[in-house]
Formats: structure tokens, C-alpha cells, sequence
């Protein structure tokens, strides 16, 4: 299986602090990943790295069936070359509609005249409804976005991710502030999402980790310390060292 | 599915009745056309408000909608002004120096026509060559062209600088302060071409119109009202559509926009020079009815009044951008015109003049702190209305 | 010998005065005059002066310009001390000549309105006469010239320094060949050092200007030569005036060229070369558009110039080919072709003539003056670098509050600029109540802290705190904020400029030659910014308030989890930020005019030196205050006329810098910085 992202020796340092150190990671199609570790283990700092958000010092970010550098290209274009991301903080319009909000996540033209000149279409009406039907908020199309819970708006950015249609996902602590019912219903759309596309999912609660039941990256001082299956891992002296023997 | 656009926004239609109605009154109660109760300056004075309406309405698109705090549209405003003063005051020029060259033996050659204008013109700063940036000064199409083309240029190019490095907020506000200042210092110099601080003047006179002001004026207080009642529609179109989502979106948060693969720097580029071409349509049309125009205008203090009126009248509602202007401008006028009656107070006589802008800075302290919605937040309290306008 | 000899002085028509003397004769002169005053002395009793004054009498009558001359010399040299105030009563037009007696006497309207009579040698008031009795002396501008230099002579070698200090000082504003003897003869019996090392070297100047003899001029100038002081470029710049001057080809030029000009070459346009042959009657005028135009307009028969219609002359073309036709007939002078006028330039050569004969004296001068201005050059490059550092003091004092409010709080003060003209004002109140200017500054400087530290607590308390996490509300309410003040001050100072007076020790510059001087206030400004620094640094690094501003700044909430109270510390921090401007607000209004909208002109550079320098980093404000004040007098160096330019490039610079350094020169990182 080729690797849909390939990312090799990237080194970031902050100030003389390396948050990432010859940091060194692969995903490929259609693979739920989780990645673990402890605080400051440079979990988000990876994130900002793909995404485009972070130049990195060295190394090589690597993409697609064409292996294109992911490196030089801005956040936008990452974007649109199909990598999602879903924020810390759920970060949604609030001051629009879900309906909006969803709208404008969904893939079509970015380019500022086509936006001007787009009307919704009816496949893109339909579109909307199912996704809203997959985050629970079919009911809410018409409510701002401000006036849904925290989970609720936490799906509602995974919804939007989902409208973008990319083929792979970062999520940064979705369960974060969710109650345990909530919790369920993400990791389902998470694992359904998975099917059809690559999710790396950035998670502290272990439990959350474990219903996920996939691959998990364990980071530590800006590298990686261990992978494989959760238990696997866990089992792994390094890791018990650092993080889970605290 | 879609209703129609303009079902979609009541506002609109409202306001651009509303508009349609004043200017039937203006011109029944005008001198030039009906009635005249309402002088020939007041004409002018309500056609330039007008125009500042205009300017309210590209402020409230850049800043209350894209959330792009701009301290700099005035310059775009003057540039607009400039490019049509060139004309105007080229042509009248023109048609003077023709007169009274028509006196001498020979008829005049093309060549001293121009050095004739150009005297004219540029004797105050001790020149008689015309600048470069004068190439088109006879073609009005051209000029009128510029109007739009120069503010929408410089925007384009600061712009681009500006985004491109990702500087927002305050630092981006400060940038543009620092532009408008640079470019009024600029025209402050006789070598700017446009006649250092004496500024174009004259501008009142409509070459080849023998109407009197009367008639000029409620003229271009027609035109101003057109232009107005256009960029409502226009920009009221622009935010209802999802051009109007992602440009919201990038003022609640850019990250996200740009994270959903939006370009946001073309986006805010794309509505920086939008906003720039109608602030330089609105000096253009505010400048022949003020009749002079100098670097003085364009300083950093015009745009942060421009920032002033917005709030005030409530930004992110475009009616509320026109309502603030209009209201802040002429009150500012009627009560520093020296019209408005002191207050005696029998221990203290309150100046308008001197106590107006203490109470302009006060109550927009008081706007920001307590109703950051302004003016137009009233309208939504009435109309228990609590979404911005916009919303389906 | 009080004839003026220069060439300079000589316009060539005045023939030279007959009576040009050797310092041989002067000395004949002197002896005989002092024999003359003894003789007469003896004979009619002690009235020296009015002997010769009678001596001259004629020629004092006459009162002419040309032969007044050996009268003024008698006068002059006579040796007698009232003599002084014989030549400054004349030139004041107070000598009045008695009719009856012609005797000489200085006269003063008295109450009664007629003249009483004041005896030279006596000083005595010796009677009063009416005017119609009386005839004054009229001494014309010409003359009273030469009296004006008789009395330098007079004046060099006065017993009283200060008189001395005072001829040399008319004598250096207004040097004159006549007086370079007198000068030198004054120098071997000069007491007082400093008078007499300015001696000598006005002595210096004057022999490279004056001096007869060539090789004492190329010496004079050669040993001074890389001089900085701007005498001696003064006295260098005439000798080197050129004059631009045109002759015929085949004449050798009996002049000193410093350079030959070739027709069309920069210095030399075409069109000014014929110019300077039609000046010097070398060659006929050429026919001008006007002349033609005048020549047709003169020649219009029924309508037609030239048998072309008058109508059709709207066009160059036209009105030459109608010109040409009156040419053909014989009525008006040809035009003449390019050829032709090519041909009447090659004729000619084009040279800048020295007006200084000597080639030997502007050689040596042209190679002195290049020494001096390289010389220069390197200096007034340390005067930029003082400059620029003063100015620099001025912005940093200006930002330093800002950027400790924008840097900790991340809130744009827009009042800030109000702020310093609260603490000018707050100087200038103080001075009102003490009138001793060193006390008022001692005094005003805390006061105007205090105040503004006030002021800003209360704008904290008031406005900002509501508006934390909304910096662009936060920009436009402090605008508000500053619309207030500004016209509260108009209203309570009115809108007219009060002075807030430096003390005395501050007037003056420190000069340190003729090119680098730096006046003590920017000295003064200089210290305080370096102060500041320190104080600055002290109380972040060193103080409590430091130490949570500095918790605060880098991470808010875990500072509140902690125990720090970050209101106060916001306060605390911002009332600091605006005392600081009150400082600034002194310094300023020390060489500024206090106005009302003072703060306005100062706000704008201070943003640009926080956004430059980078935020939350005094070495940021340090480095971005440097940078801008740098720029700015580098500007204006290159482009002096013109500070409005130096602006506009300056923020021109800022922008495109900004593209490089989007956080400034001194930028935080990573999450410090607050994505």
C-alpha cells in the first residue's frame, strides 16, 4: 500500500526549542490513525505542519499517488489538495447558519468570482441535508451556528471538514468537553469517516483511543517513540517511561 | 429552494425607497427645480452627504462585513476627487483661456493653448509644464475611468503587500493610517503635480453647462443618489450570496476560512479593492459639489471619522453605515456651522462649536462600550429583529 | 591708504584713487600729522582736533566722496584719541559746522529747539546756536563708509578688549583689502590671547583674499587647506566664483579658465550658449516665436499675412511658412537653421572664467576647498549620525509607552499621543505657577508622570478593560478617547501654540566645530531616553510588577491561576505606559510647540516605531526608533528641501519592510506570539 502522506525528518524549532525533531510519519488510503503523547510532545505542532501553517526547518512532506511536496504550498492549497482540519477548539461560523456554514465547506470552486456567481444548486441542497442528517443537526439547518452546544458544534466542524470531501483528516481532540453519549456518536462518525478516507485523529483520553480501536502514534519530544495497536503500545517500556507511567 | 434577492433582504427595498422618496422631495423643495425652500448650498450640502453615504457603505463592506479595519479609504475617496478635479479643472481652464486668447491677432496655436492652461493651472507652484499624470486631463471618459482605476490600483498594490505578509488587526489598521498619511504628504509636495497644498479648485463649474448652480446642484445630487442607491444594491447583493458567507467567515475566523482552502488573502484583496473603487466613485462625485480639493482631505483623521460614523450607525447592516454617516456628518455640520443656538447656562455659555466634537468623542466611547450594534442595533430592538442583517 | 583696492571693490569705471600709499608713508603720514597737532597745539592752544579739522576744512565742506579721502586719512592717523568720536559723530551726521567762525562742532537739538555746541577737545558744551547759524555735515553713504573703516583702524588697537573684540567682528562680517595693514600692524601689539589668536587668523584669511603678493596668498591657503570652519570656506568660495563667458574662437582668453564648455554639453544647452553670445553683443538675436508673431501680426494685409489666411494660422506650421514668405519678401529677418546656429557656436568658445586673476592662487584654493569638503563631508555624515540619534531619542521616548501597553496588553492606545500633550501642557501650567525654569522642569516632570498616570489608570478603568480581546473597538474608543482631550484642551488653552520654556542651561548647542554641533536640549532628550531605558529595564526585570507583567504578557490565564491579579497588573502597567507619554509629552514641548494637536504628530511615528520594532520588546522599540530615525534624516540628507518627501518615503520604506519582517525586527515566536 502506497502512502497517501509521507512525512520525513521534518525538523521545526521554535526560538532554539525543537518542537518536532527529525519527526518521521506515513498514513495511507482509508486508515484511521490516532496519535498520543503527552503535553508539549509536539502533537499540534505536526498539524500545523501538514496543513501549511508551519514552515518546517528540514525535511520533506510528501502527498498523493504523485508523492507532491506539500512543502511551499499555503494553507488554502493544502486544503483544496484534500487535507481537512478540525481545529482544538471547535471553530465554526457562529454568527451563520448551519446551513451556511455547511455550504461553504462544500467542495466547489474557492476562486472569489465563482463564489460570487454561485447560487446553490439542488444536489448541493441534498448534500447539505445528508450531511447534516450524519452530524444529528437535520432539525437545526436554519439555527446559527453560535447557538449549538459545544458538542454540537464540534460536529458540525467535522461536518463541514466531511463537505470539503478530503482525503485525509486531522482532528485535534474531538471528544475534548464532550459528554460520554456525545463521545460515542463522534467516534462513530469518525470510524465511519475512516472508511473511505484517511483520519489521524490527535487525542489525550485513552479511552476515546481505545474505541477507536486503529493504529496509534505515540510523539514524544517532537519524534515518534512508538506505533502499532494500543496495546502494543502500551506495553512499550519507553512509553510507559514518559507518559502512561506519570 | 432561493427566493429572489431582494425578498430575501426587505432592507433593501426599504431603504432604496426611502432614498427614491428624498431625492423626489429634495428636488420638488429645491431652487433649481421646485419650491425653493431648500437653498442651493443645502442641495450641495445633502448631495456631499450623500456621498459620504457611499463611502459609509464601502467602510461598512471592508470593515463590518470582511472585519478589515481600514483607517485609510479617504485617500481612495481623494484619489477618486483628484482624477475627476483634473478634468474638471482642465477643461474649464481650457475653455477660459480660449475665450480670452480668441481676442488676439493671430487664433491661437494648439501649442499655446496648452502653455496658456498650464500657466493657469500651474502658475501657483511656479510651473507652467504640465505633470505626466496630467497625459489624460482632456478626455473625460479617461479620467472617469481613472476614477475608479487609480484607487482601485493603489488598493490592489497595498493590498497585495499587506495581505500577502498576513497583517491584520491593529497592525493592518496602522498600515493603512500610514498609507493615507504617506499619500496626502505626497500631494502636500509641489511636485506631486496636483498643485501641492492649494489642491484643485473650481470644481463646482461644469464645463460647457450655462445652468446655473441651482440646477447643477440638484443635478448632482441626482447622480449622487443614483450612485448610492446602485452600491446599496450592489453591496447588498455581494453579502447576501455566499460571497458574503466566506467574507463573514473571515472576519469570525480567518483560520477556518482558509483551512476550508479559501485563498483568504485574494478574498480580502478582492473586497479591499472593491471597497477602494466606490470610495474613489464617492469622491468623485463629492468633490464637484464641495467645489475644492486638497491633500488636507485625505489625512488620517477623514478616515477615522469615516470609522466613526460606521459605528455609530451600527456596522455589518448596510443601512445602518448610511444612517451613521448621514447623521454624524450633517449634525457635525449644522452644529460647527455655527448655526446651531449656544446654551446659556448663565455661568457658562456651551460653544457648539467648541463642545460638539467633545460630544462626538464621547458618545462614541459610549457606542463601543455599550451598543456595539450602534444605531442600527436600535432598528433590530424595534423590529425585535436579533440577527444581523444578511440572514434568510 | 583707506582707499578700497580689491578688485572686487573696483567696478573698473572708478579709476583707481591717486593716493594709494605704502605703509612707508603711512608712517610719514602719522609723524607729520603728530608734528602738525603739537605745532598747532603750541600756537593757538589745546584744540588739536578742531586744528584738523580746520586743516581739512575744505575738503569737509565739500563732503564729496572722491576727494574726501586724505581728509579722513589726517582725521585717522592724526593720533589723538578724541578722534574716535570725531568719525562716530560724523557718521552719525551730528557734526554741524559754526557759519560765522566755520569752526567744527558736535550738535544737539536742545529744549528750546536750537543746537547746543559740544567742543571736541574739551567735550564741553560751549555754547548754543540756532540752525539757521549752523550748517551740518552730510556725509553720504560712501562716505560714511570710509569712515566706518577708518574706525576699524581705530578700534583694533582700542585700550578696551571689548571695543577690539567688536572691530574684529565688523571686520570679519565685512573684510576689506585697506584693512589687512592695520590689521597686521595691530596683531605685535596684541596683549589678550584670544584676541589675538582671532587676530591672526582673520590675518590668515584675509592675506589668502587680499594680500598682494601671489606666493603669500597659495601659502596663506595651502597651510589651512582641509580646514572645516566656515570662515575659511567663506573666504575660499569668492576666489573660486566663476563667471560663465563666451569668446570668439580665434582669441587667445586673457583670463584664468577653471573650465572650457563645449555648446549642448549638461552644463552649457544649446540654447543657453547662444543666449550668453547675444549678451555679449557676439552675434544677433535669434528670431523668437514672439518675434514672429509679432512680425505677422505687423504684416496682416486684408485679412492675409504672407498670402496665407490669418484664420489658418492656428498651427506652428502655418504661422513659419507665413514667416517665411514675409522672409522671402524682404520684411522680416530670416530665421535662422540649425546649421546656421551650429555654425555661429563653433565659432565661438565657451569657458567659466575665475574672477581671481591668479591661477597659482585658484589652484591652490580649489585644492584646499576639495580637502575641506571631503573634510566635511565625514563630518556633517557624525552631525547626520547626532541627528538622527536625537531624533530617535524622540520617537523612542514617544513609543516606549505604546509599546508597553500594545506589548503587554495588546491594545493600541490611539490617545496615547493625547497623552504627551497632556504632560507638555501639565509643563507648561507648572511654569505658570513657577516662574524659575529649572525648578518648573525638575517639578513638571513627576507632575506630568503623575498625571497621565491618572489619566491612563482611569482610561484602563473606564474604557479599556471592557474592551480586552477586542483590539480594533479598543483602537477606535481610545479615538474617541483623544477627540475629547484634544478639543478639551483647545477649549481650556485655546488654539494657539504655548511655549514651554527650556532653562537656560539647556539653550545653546554644543558646537563642535563649525559643522557638528548638537543643541543641549537633544542631549538632554537623549540622557532622558537612556534613563528610561534603564528604568524601564529595571522595573521588568528587577521588580514585582516587572516580574508579573511579564507572567501576564506571556501567558494571562495562567498567571490569574497563580495568584496574579491581571486587572491590576493591566492598570498598573497601562498607567505606567501613559506617565511615560506625560515624559515624552515635557521633553517634547522643550523644543516643540505645545498645541492641541501636538499628540497627533507624534502618534503616527510612534505606531510606525512599535510596528517596526517588533511587539512586546523594549529592544524592539530601541532597534525600531533607530531604524526610523536613521531613515528619516537619511532622507532628508539626500533630499534636504523637502521633509514632506522624507515622510512619504519613510512610510513607503515602512510598508515594504513590513513585507519582510511582517512582526518586526525584534519578533516573537511560536506561541508566544499569539496566532
Amino acid at each position: 500500500m502506497s502512502a497517501l502522506l509521507e512525512v520525513s525528518g521534518v525538523t521545526v524549532s521554535f526560538d532554539g526549542f525543537r518542537a518536532i525533531n527529525n519527526l518521521t510519519f506515513q498514513i495511507g488510503e482509508a486508515e484511521l490513525r490516532a496519535v498520543i503523547g503527552p503535553n508539549g510532545a509536539g502533537k499540534t505542532t505536526f498539524m500545523d505542519i501538514v496543513t501549511g501553517k508551519t514552515r518546517p526547518d528540514e525535511g520533506h512532506i510528501l502527498w498523493g499517488e504523485k508523492s507532491t511536496s506539500l512543502l511551499g504550498l499555503s494553507e488554502a492549497q493544502i486544503a483544496r489538495e484534500g487535507i481537512g482540519r478540525k481545529f482544538q477548539k471547535p471553530t465554526v461560523f457562529e454568527e451563520q447558519t448551519i446551513r451556511e456554514n455547511l455550504l461553504m465547506a462544500l467542495k466547489n470552486a474557492r476562486g472569489p468570482l465563482a463564489v460570487l456567481f454561485y447560487r446553490p444548486t439542488r444536489p448541493d441542497l441534498d448534500r447539505v441535508e445528508n450531511l447534516a442528517a450524519q452530524i444529528s443537526l437535520d432539525d437545526a439547518l436554519d439555527r446559527l451556528a453560535g447557538e449549538l452546544s459545544h458538542g454540537q458544534k464540534q460536529w458540525l466542524e467535522i461536518g463541514m471538514l466531511l463537505a470539503q470531501e478530503p482525503r485525509l483528516l486531522l482532528v485535534d481532540e474531538p471528544a475534548a468537553g464532550m459528554t460520554k453519549i456525545e463521545r460515542e456518536k463522534t467516534t462513530a462518525i469518525l470510524v465511519e469517516a475512516a472508511k473511505t478516507r484517511a483520519v489521524v485523529v490527535v487525542e489525550h483520553d485513552m479511552e476515546f483511543v481505545q474505541r477507536l480501536n486503529c493504529k496509534v502514534t505515540v510523539l514524544h519530544e517532537g519524534s515518534v517513540l512508538a506505533e502499532g495497536s494500543l496495546d502494543h503500545v502500551t506495553k512499550n517500556q519507553d512509553v510507559i517511561d514518559v507518559y502512561l507511567g506519570r | 429552494m432561493e427566493r429572489s434577492f431582494i425578498a430575501r433582504n426587505p432592507s433593501v427595498l426599504i431603504f432604496i425607497s426611502i432614498l427614491a422618496l428624498f431625492t423626489i422631495g429634495v428636488t420638488v423643495l429645491s431652487e433649481g427645480f421646485g419650491i425653493g425652500v431648500i437653498s442651493t448650498s443645502f442641495v450641495k450640502t445633502l448631495g456631499k452627504t450623500l456621498c459620504l453615504c457611499l463611502i459609509a457603505i464601502a467602510m461598512d463592506l471592508i470593515w463590518g462585513y470582511a472585519g478589515i479595519l481600514s483607517l485609510g479609504h479617504f485617500a481612495f475617496f481623494g484619489l477618486g476627487g483628484y482624477m475627476v478635479g483634473m478634468w474638471l479643472m482642465y477643461e474649464r481652464t481650457r475653455q477660459i483661456v480660449e475665450t480670452s486668447l480668441a481676442e488676439t491677432a493671430l487664433p491661437p496655436t494648439p501649442k499655446e493653448i496648452s502653455t496658456a492652461i498650464g500657466n493657469q493651472i500651474f502658475g501657483v507652484v511656479g510651473s507652467s509644464e504640465f505633470p505626466v499624470i496630467w497625459a489624460f486631463a482632456d478626455s473625460l471618459a479617461i479620467q472617469l475611468a481613472l476614477v475608479v482605476l487609480v484607487p482601485g490600483l493603489l488598493a490592489l498594490i497595498f493590498g497585495w503587500l499587506a495581505f500577502r505578509s498576513r497583517v491584520t488587526g491593529v497592525y493592518l489598521s496602522i498600515l493603512t493610517q500610514a498609507m493615507t498619511l504617506g499619500l496626502s504628504l505626497y500631494l502636500f509636495q509641489n511636485a506631486s503635480g496636483l498643485r501641492g497644498n492649494n489642491g484643485l479648485s473650481g470644481l463646482q463649474n461644469l464645463p460647457g453647462v450655462e445652468a446655473p448652480q441651482s440646477v447643477v446642484s440638484v443635478w448632482m445630487f441626482w447622480i449622487s443618489a443614483l450612485a448610492l442607491g446602485l452600491a446599496y444594491l450592489l453591496v447588498a447583493w455581494l453579502v447576501s450570496g455566499k460571497f458574503g458567507s466566506v467574507i463573514r467567515g473571515i472576519r469570525d475566523s480567518e483560520a477556518r476560512v482558509r483551512f476550508l482552502g479559501y485563498s483568504v488573502e485574494h478574498y480580502k484583496l478582492a473586497v479591499f479593492t472593491l471597497t477602494a473603487c466606490i470610495a474613489g466613485i464617492g469622491g468623485a462625485l463629492y468633490y464637484p459639489q464641495a467645489g475644492i480639493i486638497n491633500p488636507a482631505e485625505i489625512a488620517p483623521i477623514a478616515s477615522i471619522y469615516l470609522a466613526v460614523w460606521v459605528a455609530i450607525g451600527g456596522r455589518g447592516r448596510l443601512y445602518g453605515a448610511v444612517i451613521g454617516a448621514a447623521f454624524v456628518s450633517l449634525a457635525s455640520s449644522w452644529l460647527t456651522g455655527g448655526q446651531a443656538p449656544d446654551i446659556n447656562l448663565g455661568f457658562y455659555t456651551i460653544k457648539w462649536v467648541d463642545w460638539w466634537l467633545v460630544l462626538l468623542g464621547l458618545s462614541f466611547v459610549l457606542v463601543t462600550l455599550f451598543a456595539p450594534k450602534g444605531i442600527g442595533g436600535l432598528f433590530d430592538l424595534a423590529t425585535h429583529n436579533t440577527k444581523p442583517e444578511g440572514k434568510k | 591708504m583707506l582707499r578700497p583696492l580689491t578688485p572686487s571693490r573696483c567696478d573698473g569705471v572708478n579709476p583707481r584713487k591717486p593716493d594709494m600709499k605704502t605703509p612707508i608713508l603711512v608712517i610719514l603720514a602719522m609723524l607729520s600729522a603728530l608734528l602738525f597737532a603739537t605745532t598747532t597745539a603750541a600756537q593757538t592752544g589745546p584744540s588739536p582736533v578742531q586744528d584738523v579739522l580746520q586743516e581739512h576744512r575744505a575738503l569737509l565742506e565739500k563732503s564729496s566722496r572722491k576727494t574726501i579721502g586724505p581728509a579722513i586719512d589726517a582725521i585717522a592717523l592724526s593720533g589723538l584719541p578724541q578722534m574716535q568720536g570725531v568719525l562716530e559723530a560724523w557718521r552719525a551726521k551730528d557734526v554741524w559746522q559754526r557759519l560765522d567762525d566755520g569752526l567744527f562742532f558736535i550738535a544737539k537739538k536742545n529744549a528750546t529747539g536750537d543746537y547746543d555746541l559740544t567742543d571736541f577737545d574739551s567735550g564741553q558744551v560751549v555754547g548754543t546756536a540756532p540752525k539757521k547759524q549752523l550748517k551740518q555735515l552730510k556725509p553720504n553713504s560712501g562716505i560714511r563708509a570710509m569712515i566706518a573703516t577708518a574706525l576699524v583702524t581705530f578700534q583694533l588697537t582700542d585700550p578696551d578688549p571689548e571695543k577690539r573684540a567688536a572691530a574684529l567682528v565688523s571686520l570679519t562680517r565685512d573684510p576689506e583689502a585697506a584693512l589687512l595693514p592695520p590689521l597686521r600692524a595691530s596683531i605685535a601689539s596684541e596683549t589678550d590671547e584670544v584676541l589675538l589668536a582671532r587676530k591672526s587668523r582673520l590675518e590668515r584669511l584675509m592675506t589668502m583674499a587680499y594680500d598682494t603678493d601671489e606666493a603669500a596668498r597659495v601659502a596663506a591657503i595651502t597651510e589651512m587647506a582641509g580646514d572645516l570652519s566656515l570662515d575659511f570656506r567663506a573666504t575660499l568660495n569668492p576666489i573660486l566664483s566663476t563667471k560663465l563667458v563666451a569668446a570668439k574662437a580665434d582669441e587667445a582668453a586673457n583670463v584664468n579658465i577653471a573650465k572650457t564648455l563645449l555648446p549642448g554639453d549638461e552644463a552649457l544647452p544649446r540654447d543657453e550658449a547662444y543666449a550668453l553670445l547675444v549678451k555679449q553683443d557676439l552675434t544677433a538675436p535669434l528670431v523668437t516665436a514672439a518675434d514672429r508673431n509679432a512680425a505677422l501680426v505687423a504684416n496682416i494685409k486684408e485679412a492675409r499675412v504672407g498670402g496665407i489666411f490669418v484664420q489658418r494660422l492656428n498651427t506652428e506650421v502655418a504661422r513659419d511658412e507665413a514667416y517665411a514668405a514675409l522672409v522671402a519678401t524682404g520684411v522680416a529677418p530670416p530665421i535662422l537653421s540649425i546649421t546656421e546656429v551650429d555654425a555661429i557656436l563653433a565659432n565661438h568658445q565657451f569657458f567659466f572664467a575665475y574672477q581671481e586673476p591668479s591661477s597659482a592662487v585658484t589652484d591652490a584654493a580649489r585644492k584646499a576647498l576639495d580637502a575641506s569638503e571631503t573634510n566635511v563631508a565625514a563630518n556633517q555624515a557624525i552631525d547626520l549620525g547626532l541627528d538622527a540619534l536625537s531624533l530617535a531619542s524622540i520617537y523612542f521616548l514617544a513609543a516606549i509607552g505604546l509599546a508597553i501597553t500594545f506589548g503587554v496588553m495588546g491594545v493600541i492606545n490611539m490617545a496615547h499621543g493625547e497623552f504627551i500633550m497632556m504632560g507638555a501642557y501639565t509643563g507648561y501650567v507648572i511654569q505658570q505657577v513657577i516662574p524659575d525654569h529649572t525648578i518648573s522642569i525638575i517639578v513638571a516632570v513627576p507632575v506630568a508622570f503623575g498625571v497621565t498616570f491618572m489619566a491612563g489608570v482611569a482610561l484602563e478603568r473606564l474604557v479599556i478593560r471592557w474592551l480586552y480581546h477586542r483590539p480594533l473597538e479598543t483602537l477606535l474608543a481610545t479615538f474617541g478617547v483623544s477627540i475629547v482631550l484634544q478639543q478639551l484642551a483647545k477649549n481650556i488653552f485655546g488654539t494657539q501654540a504655548r511655549p514651554l520654556t527650556p532653562p537656560g542651561w539647556l539653550d545653546g548647542a554644543w558646537v563642535i566645530n563649525d559643522v557638528v554641533s548638537i543643541s543641549y536640549i537633544r542631549i538632554a532628550i537623549f540622557v532622558l531616553a537612556l534613563l528610561f531605558l534603564a528604568l524601564f529595564l529595571f522595573i521588568m526585570k528587577r521588580t514585582r510588577l516587572g516580574l508579573e507583567t511579564r507572567t501576564v504578557t506571556q501567558n494571562p490565564r495562567m498567571a490569574a491561576s497563580m495568584g496574579i491579579n491581571p486587572d491590576r497588573v493591566n492598570m498598573l502597567t497601562f498607567g505606567l505606559g501613559s506617565g511615560i507619554a506625560g515624559i515624552a509629552g515635557v521633553a517634547i514641548g522643550l523644543f516643540a510647540k505645545v498645541t492641541s494637536e501636538m499628540g497627533g504628530d507624534y502618534i503616527v511615528q510612534s505606531f510606525m516605531t512599535v510596528v517596526v520594532g517588533g511587539v512586546g520588546n523594549i529592544w524592539g522599540t530601541l532597534a525600531g526608533a533607530a531604524m526610523i530615525g536613521t531613515f528619516q534624516k537619511g532622507v532628508e540628507w539626500l533630499n534636504p528641501s523637502n521633509t514632506l518627501a522624507a515622510q512619504t518615503f519613510m512610510i513607503v520604506f515602512i510598508i515594504i519592510f513590513i513585507q519582510f519582517r511582517p512582526r518586526g525586527i525584534v519578533a516573537l515566536k511560536g506561541r508566544a506570539a499569539g496566532d
